[in-house]
């Protein structure tokens, strides 16, 4: 966990006072739509087709039990009973009063949590590896880093009025859980060949409209640096982004059309001024953001205790325990991921029951904190594998124990038609088919890793351009449509998927996806090759084939 | 963004004037009597594009109102009952197609 200290502490808090001075502007009609709407989207409050939507920041996805258990409240005082997890280390309200937002701000920054920069053309919450501080081989907890930036950009005053939105990602595990390719800015912690560490910078990534796979613009960045790098590569984007024309304003635009080299020079340049300014870090301050992580007393525990051996000849156990937990640190604990994909439920949404209550079992469990991941499930970072099966036991009956992590049903989707103003068509009935269809435990495992998301419109809120199989919603002379693609990825080998064909209408969609699926069993090398694997080597061509020979 | 009122009107059927309510941000629509309701069957169904324009007008003057005004199409039944026009507008008035994870 990380504690704020007094400056950020009186800081949100004063947020929660002006905001409150803004709606009741508003409300009174000294403030007109026009003026008020910057101002509540610098504070996370959108509109959507029925309410406002108000999104909160989870910064870089750890949560104490306390602020899951104010969330709860705020779901259930302010809300309809639930919310949703998005893929950015946010949650989201879908049925909020404007009148009521500032008392949910309150509640909400009496333990910490803001929905400041959660919109808006500003530096977005940075997000990291859910698994920071956790994850066996990592090279240095990375929200450290995170917390670096986040106190840098916040209220920054030249980066709060961008051409456009900018997120970070930062990883410091050779596995990406981050997606830090498809980010304006993307950085991997990692040792030289050295044996120094320091930042792997990647610029121009980012999905939406014109898909781009983020490049490396500086192979090697120190850490006592990293701020005037960022910093350089900031200006540069303020100074040269398009303001003129939304779809082109991002950074990944920018890149693209200077190109990469070019871009870079441009950084260096900007860096070499600066590089030796207020913005070089020295060690002090990390130090002092290192000492506000606190981590928890691990025990020496054994890796096999006899409740594991026990509980093993429970085979609804077991198949959550091996598809639900993952290694950890320290020998004797696991990270268990919470899945929020239950068979025909919307993905990623929580209850404020089931939010207290997990709040309560990682109070038991975890030492009281709890991490969101961008696959839009929850994660118990620290649990003492002596303790699975009884935490398995409570987790199955609140609904998220499906023993479907990174299988086909743990599907990433926005909320598409049903909520979102933008939308062409329905995201969550898909889902919900979907996860149907593919209900058979045994056969998800057949199948093996295969990760779909899906997206209302192109803004891609869903990364279907990344999922190993993507479904975008589309609209055809009024109806809902939606195109299909496969081959897409998001870790460190991040790649855009391909479009197989023509749009499929609604109805179609589960069908399409079963005969890919099908398609790839018949055809794949060994039952080891990862359906993203036999695409690679197969290219899109036998599933087009699959799919549109008798449509 | 261009203000509504200065985008070219052009309705192709009968139409109607929905928003949100600013203070809880619900759906609601232009009644005849220049005000709001929360029912669909209550809205103003016009018909041209200088009638729809004029509705959108006095709509859009109400700013403590409501917010994000729009023409929106509709479907009036033989009967004089008025549906939504399309699946958007459908489901903003009839509400999500999904059950909620919290039944209301
Ligand atoms: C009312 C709801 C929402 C609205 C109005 C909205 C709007 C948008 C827009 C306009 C963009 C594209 C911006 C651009 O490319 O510059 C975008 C991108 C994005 N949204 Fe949303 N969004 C909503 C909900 C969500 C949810 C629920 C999630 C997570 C599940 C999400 C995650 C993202 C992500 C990750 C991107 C980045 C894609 C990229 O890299 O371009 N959004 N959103
Ligand atoms: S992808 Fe489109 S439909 Fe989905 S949430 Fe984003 S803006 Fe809305």
């Amino acid at each position: 966990m990380y504690a704020y200290d007094e400056l950020d502490r009186t800081l949100i808090n004063e947020r929660v006072s002006e905001f409150r001075d803004q709606v009741k502007r508003r409300l009174s009609g000294e403030l007109t739509e026009d003026e008020f709407k910057m101002l509540r989207l610098q504070n996370g409050v959108y509109l959507q087709l029925h309410a406002y939507m108000f999104r909160v920041a989870i910064p870089y996805g750890t949560l104490s039990s306390e602020q899951l258990r104010r969330l709860a409240h705020v779901a259930r005082k302010y809300d309809r009973g639930y919310g949703h997890f998005t893929t950015r280390q946010n949650i989201q309200f879908n049925w909020i009063k404007l009148a009521e937002l500032p008392d949910a701000l309150a509640d909400l920054a009496d333990v910490g949590i803001h929905a400041m920069q959660t919109s808006g053309n500003n530096t977005r919450n940075v997000t990291s590896d859910q698994w920071a501080g956790v994850a066996p081989g990592e090279i240095e907890d990375p929200r450290i880093w995170s917390e670096l930036l986040r106190q840098y950009t916040t209220l920054h005053p030249e980066f709060s009025f961008l051409p456009r939105k900018f997120k970070f990602a930062i990883t410091a595990s050779e596995h990406d859980r981050a997606a830090i390719k498809v980010h304006d800015i993307g950085l991997r912690l990692y040792k030289n060949a050295a044996g120094e560490t320091g930042f792997e910078v990647l610029v121009g990534g980012g999905l939406g409209r014109t898909p781009f796979i983020g490049k490396t613009i500086k192979q090697f960045v120190h850490g006592h640096d990293l701020l005037s790098y960022v910093e350089a590569i900031l200006r540069v984007y303020n100074q040269y982004g398009r303001r003129d024309n939304i779809y082109k304003a991002r950074i990944k635009i920018l890149v693209h059309e200077l190109g990469i080299e070019k871009f870079a020079r441009e950084v260096e340049e900007e860096w070499l001024q600066m590089r030796d300014s207020a913005l070089a870090i020295d060690d002090a301050v990390i130090e002092d953001i290192r000492s506000r992580f606190t981590y928890p007393a691990y025990e020496q525990l054994p890796h096999m205790p006899d409740e594991l051996k026990k509980a093993a000849h429970d085979p609804h156990f077991e198949a959550w325990r091996k598809n639900s937990t993952f290694p950890h640190k320290v020998p004797g604990y696991a990270i268990v991921v919470l899945s929020l994909k239950p068979v025909g439920g919307p993905p990623g949404d929580a209850t404020a029951d089931q939010m207290d209550a997990i709040a309560d079992l990682a109070d038991r469990y975890s030492f009281g904190e709890i991490r969101v991941g961008h696959e839009q499930n929850l994660a118990l970072p620290h649990v003492a594998r002596r303790d699975l099966p009884a935490l398995w036991k409570a987790l199955d009956k609140i609904g998220v124990a499906t023993p479907n992590v990174n299988l086909v049903s743990d599907i990433i989707a926005c909320p598409g038609l049903d909520y979102c103003s933008l939308a062409n068509a329905r995201s969550i009935p898909i889902a919900q088919e979907l996860t149907r269809r593919f209900a058979n435990h045994d056969t998800a495992n057949l199948i093996g890793r295969l990760h779909v998301n899906i997206s209302g419109c192109i803004n891609a809120c869903g990364h279907h351009h990344v999922g190993h199989i993507g479904i975008l919603g589309v609209e055809k002379n009024g109806e809902e449509f939606y195109q299909i693609t496969v081959g897409g990825r998001a870790d460190e080998k991040a790649e855009v998927g391909t479009l197989i064909g023509p749009a499929v209408p609604y109805g179609e969609v589960a069908n399409v996806v079963e005969d890919i699926v099908e398609a790839y069993l018949a055809l794949r090398a060994r039952p080891d090759e990862l359906f993203i694997d036999a695409v690679k080597r197969l290219g899109v061509e036998p599933f087009r084939e699959r799919v549109y020979a008798t449509r | 963004m261009t203000s509504p009122l200065q985008q070219k009107i052009k309705i192709t059927g009968p139409s109607v004037v929905t928003a949100n309510r600013t203070w809880d941000g619900i759906v609601i629509w232009r009644t005849a009597a220049q005000g709001w309701s929360a029912e669909l069957s209550d809205a103003a169904v016009v018909r041209t594009a200088d009638d729809a324009r004029a509705l959108l007008a006095e709509s859009v003057a109400d700013d403590v109102g409501a917010i994000g005004a729009y023409i929106a199409p509709v479907d009036v039944r033989d009967t004089g009952t008025v549906k939504p026009g399309n699946l958007r507008e459908h489901i903003r008035s009839a509400g999500v197609t999904i059950d909620l994870p919290v039944p209301a």
